[in-house]
């Protein structure tokens, strides 16, 4: 099961972060801060895992960002980067061609598409169709609720 | 009195509170009103998110992003107050990214509550975002959140549906878990498969968080696996997992469902290409990896289970494309699960070669799987992965710390006495250059390893002196312990070498002042000095060979006065720990006994006398003491600083270097000079771990627990003729702990007592009880009597307020059918009143947690006196 997921870009900025265990706010803080700063030490060259506390974290680079994963200790690392590279496809599809930019402003679409692919920290749809086709019916359900009411 | 008629009607208010005669307070009132008609003027637009990450985005400095951010907060918040319905979305949504940023936004929680009770899918949709986010399970809006939650699993529209069921699993607290299981349940057999699988994820996720609501998931969930559409399939597959490893009854009510997960498998490798679920050629791996991984646990330790999916195991093995990382996913998955179940030999050889394959691939994620998975199979199949030692042991070098650590922790579980001697130097070499966490484990792993494996005990001596050398301070503390007691039960031509070697790094370290980083080394060689220093630099050290593995000879025979300068060096230094100045002292001391030449014993007395006035209190009782037998008591010096004979190796115990028992000689001396003694011992303070065994030291009869002691030990024939006396100065706990060294299980003695404390569920505790004197050691003795091993067993002890309760690391956590474990307590009760103690205890077998507790009150009454 996944820990917690955690977007960052290459400054140490945090773009999102989705927890699926409960922390006080002070820890989540305090571990989000500490494993940016491992994850962004490490050289390109090394591998994507890294045992950290007694979770296993399980990161990749797309362009500026980092897509960081906690996962626990039987959990496939390798199925692990899959899962994060389904989520960069979904970004892409959905925002064409995704940048830091687009999360930065759209981040509550980020986290609606990452809550259509994983529930409670399992993967809950391996359709990447199904997963878009869920989001632009909800979307479209906003617009129809909500017309004079646009939120961004 | 300005207003007396006021006075009266007043009057029941403390005067600061009387507000009426403030005027200033009205002032700030008018002030205010004026300010919230301000804002409220502004409120009409509120920014909207996107042009406030712009704002944010632009600021310069911090400070400048925090004006920005606080600006905001407090526009949000007094929207807040003025229940703003229309522009509440949008405010929270501002919220939730300056809460991304790391400010505080807990004031936000009860709003976004406010949107999910709204009608709007909008207002909903950031509702549950911000819910997800700001809220955690310590939270007490979590009674409110729970009828929300109700109201929208009972929503026609299914994304409402949908949402509750996200935020349920994101945030689900136990009270919450117990609230709405059965909600989940219903949902579970929606016909909708969009519901259907969240539903299946929302109730892995109340199992987990309260494993006693499985069973009422468990008839809804075996027909999740009869669906087509794959989202249902991989969460059925999901919640099935959780439910095995939940109890071992349920892994066998599932067993049956065995064909039907090797059909799904069987069906996904077989169909032709499909681009709903295709990634890179393999067919939906996500719901292959789950598929195996259940398959894994239901085929361990069941034959039959095994029989049925060695096919599909070695179909997926032989056929699966691995020019990608996602084949190699599945292969790893694979072979997790060969190894695991009861499968043929020859798919275990297919086994191994995948990850021998692994091991030599360029991508260092799969090296570092590969590494991984030979850990969890080295004790499956050693001499398979022995065969990959020479790249395991390269992958030591590696510059990533994950492969290192992995690649360390597979090298320790292939030593064997073969091969101990290449291995240690490779992972010498790797101590020495690694990280400071590394370092500890690795020393303490080496330790183990050379005990156990050591072909010859010089050997065994040039490597334990390499890993002190190498590991430094990170070394744990019973590695000294355990050293010196090495040396000590050394033949002496072996002390004489272990002397001579150890002063060679004791002089490097002094002359090359880094000294400060090995203290533990540094308390080796002064224990080894102090005791053989007379081998050191007589004569007979000529004849023993100092000729190293790489036929270098570095010693050179120091003079007596030499090695005091070394000493003094040392000493002075205000640097080293006054743990290892403890040892150097004594060592010194005893020095004083073995070097012959005038100046030097001069020498050592200067220095001794100078500890006298120590700032430390410890090393100045020591300095005290010690000039003490030059001036009135000098006649018992020699005796005294004798060598001390071979310590017991056999009795310490892995892991509990708290009980080095240790026997050490009695000097036959008349009961008056002991008397004398006393004054000099008793009353220091208690040594810290290994110091024990320093000096041998006499403890007299003035206590009756330790009279009887020495009557009892004695009247026992031990192996070596000699009397036995106690060395360690916390006379109250010696009697136990020297007693628990030399008798296993329990000794019948007067003074202890054994209480039942526990026998439950096939677990029993005993203490094993000795007191006296305002204090008492309790043992606590775990046995089991279950066939299979428990692990993860932990002891917890409470006392009433007036007590006080150490309590010292226990021997092990794993407890074997046959074995024991056990943990000393110390209790400090200077009242003398009755002990109560409530005991709580933990562990796991078959998979499953267990937790007893009780309350022990039949302890001996006068226990403490």
């Amino acid at each position: 099961m996944m820990q917690f997921m955690l977007l960052f870009s290459r400054q140490g900025k945090l773009r999102l972060q989705k927890w699926y265990v409960a922390h006080p706010d002070k820890l989540k803080k305090k571990i989000t801060r500490e494993l940016i700063t491992t994850v962004l030490a490490r050289k390109p060259k090394m591998c994507s895992f890294l045992e950290w506390k007694d979770v296993k974290v399980v990161y990749k680079r797309y362009a500026s960002l980092y897509f960081c994963c906690a996962m626990e200790q039987e959990d496939n690392e390798l199925l692990t980067l899959e899962l994060i590279h389904r989520y960069v496809e979904l970004l892409d599809k959905y925002f064409g061609s995704v940048c830091e930019l687009d999360i930065i402003f759209n981040f509550e679409k980020a986290y609606f598409i990452l809550d259509e692919l994983v529930l409670g920290g399992e993967l809950q749809e391996t359709s990447k169709k199904n997963v878009l086709k869920a989001i632009a019916a909800q979307d479209l359900l906003q617009e129809v609720s909500s017309q004079d009411n646009e939120l961004v | 009195m300005a207003y007396p008629m006021y006075e009266v009607d007043w009057s029941v208010l403390p005067p600061e509170q009387n507000r009426r005669f403030n005027p200033a307070f009205n002032i700030a009132t008018i002030k205010q009103v004026v300010n919230e008609a301000i804002e409220r003027v502004r409120m009409q637009t509120p920014t909207r998110l996107r042009d406030l990450i712009r704002q944010i985005r632009a600021a310069r400095t911090a400070a400048e992003e925090r004006s920005v951010v606080n600006k905001e907060c407090a526009y949000i918040r007094s929207t807040f107050r003025e229940e703003d319905s229309v522009w509440r979305c949008r405010n929270i949504a501002k919220l939730l990214y300056i809460h991304m940023l790391g400010y505080p936004a807990h004031f936000g929680q009860l709003e976004c509550l406010k949107l999910i009770a709204s009608t709007r899918f909008t207002d909903k949709r950031v509702g549950y975002l911000g819910a997800m986010l700001l809220l955690d399970e310590r939270q007490d809006v979590h009674l409110l959140i729970t009828n929300c939650l109700k109201n929208d699993l009972n929503s026609n529209t299914q994304f409402v549906v949908g949402l509750a069921l996200c935020t349920l699993g994101a945030i689900a607290s136990p009270e919450m878990a117990r609230d709405l299981a059965s909600e989940v349940e219903r949902l579970i057999k929606s016909p909708n498969a969009y519901i259907k699988k969240k539903a299946a994820l929302c109730a892995f996720r109340i199992i987990r968080r309260v494993p006693d609501l499985m069973e009422m998931f468990l008839p809804a969930t075996r027909s999740l696996l009869t669906e087509k559409n794959h989202g249902v399939l991989i969460t059925g597959v999901t919640l099935i997992t959780e439910m095995c490893e939940n109890s071992p009854d349920t892994l066998n009510h599932f067993k049956k469902i065995v064909p039907n997960l090797v059909r799904i498998l069987k069906n996904l490798i077989l169909a032709g290409y499909s681009p709903e679920h295709d990634v890179s050629g393999v067919s939906d791996p996500f719901l292959q990896v789950k598929i195996l991984r259940l398959l894994r646990i239901l085929g361990k330790n069941d034959a039959e289970a095994s029989e049925a999916m060695n096919d599909i195991l070695a179909q997926v093995a032989t056929n699966t494309e691995t020019s990608k990382n996602v084949g190699n996913t599945i292969l790893y998955e694979t072979v997790l699960s060969i190894m695991d179940i009861k499968s043929e030999s020859s798919l275990r050889v297919l086994a191994v070669n995948i990850l021998g394959r692994f091991l030599l691939n360029n991508d260092k994620n799969i090296r570092y799987v590969a590494l991984n998975t030979l850990l969890r199979t080295v004790h499956v199949d050693t001499s398979a992965v022995q065969r990959h030692r020479t790249t395991i042991l390269e992958c030591l070098k590696d510059p990533d710390v994950s492969i290192r650590r992995r690649a360390m922790e597979l090298s320790f579980a292939l030593i064997n006495s073969q091969n101990i001697r290449a291995m240690m130097k490779e992972l010498l070499s790797f101590l020495e250059r690694s990280d400071a966490e590394f370092k500890a484990h690795c020393s303490s792993a080496m330790v183990l390893a050379a005990e156990r494996h050591a072909p010859s005990s010089r050997w065994h001596l040039d490597t334990l002196f390499q890993v002190l050398l190498k590991a430094g301070n990170y070394l744990r503390d019973d590695t000294v312990s355990n050293t010196i007691q090495i040396v000590s039960s050394a033949p002496s031509e072996r002390q004489a070498y272990a002397a001579m070697r150890l002063w060679t790094s004791l002089e490097r370290s002094a002359t090359a002042a880094d000294a400060t980083e090995r203290q533990p080394l540094i308390q080796v060689a002064a224990w080894t000095i102090g005791e053989y220093g007379d081998m050191l630099v007589s004569e007979a050290s000529n004849s023993i060979s100092m000729v190293d593995d790489d036929g270098v000879d570095d010693f050179t025979r120091p003079s007596e006065e030499y090695v005091i300068d070394i000493y003094q060096k040392l000493l002075w230094s205000t640097q080293l720990s006054i743990t290892t100045k403890e040892y150097l002292l004594l060592s010194l001391a005893k020095l004083s006994t073995r070097f012959t030449t005038q100046p030097s014993q001069d020498k050592i007395r200067v220095i001794i006398d100078t500890f006298g006035s120590h700032i430390h209190i410890e090393l100045q009782q020591r300095g005290v003491e010690l000039s003490q037998l030059y001036k009135q008591y000098a006649h018992l010096r020699p005796a005294l600083l004798e060598r001390m004979p071979a310590m017991e190796t056999n009795v310490v115990r892995e892991d509990n270097d708290e009980e080095l028992a240790t026997n050490t000689q009695t000097h036959e001396q008349p009961a008056h000079e002991q008397d004398a003694l006393l004054d000099l011992i008793i009353g220091s303070e208690p040594l810290s771990n290994g110091d024990v065994e320093h000096q041998p030291q006499v403890t007299t009869n003035n206590n009756s627990n330790t009279n009887d002691i020495l009557d009892l030990l004695s009247g026992l024939d031990l192996s070596s003729s000699t009397p036995v006396s106690v060395s360690n100065n916390n006379v109250s706990t010696a009697p136990s702990l020297l007693l628990d060294g030399l008798f296993s299980p329990a000794a019948a003695t007067p003074q202890e007592t054994v209480v039942k404390a526990l026998d439950r569920g096939g677990v029993s505790v005993q203490l094993v009880v000795c007191g006296g004197d305002g204090s008492a050691t309790l043992t606590m003795k775990a046995s089991s009597h279950h066939h299979n091993t428990i692990t993860d067993f932990l002891f917890q002890a409470a006392v009433p307020r007036t007590f006080r309760l150490d309590m010292m690391s226990p021997s092990g956590t794993v407890l074997t059918p046959q074995g024991e474990i056990t943990q000393v307590l110390k209790i400090t009760n200077p009242s003398k009143t009755p002990l109560r103690l409530r005991i709580r205890v933990s562990y796991t077998i078959d998979g499953n947690p267990i937790l007893e507790q009780a309350e022990v009150n039949s302890f001996p009454p006068d226990l403490f006196n």
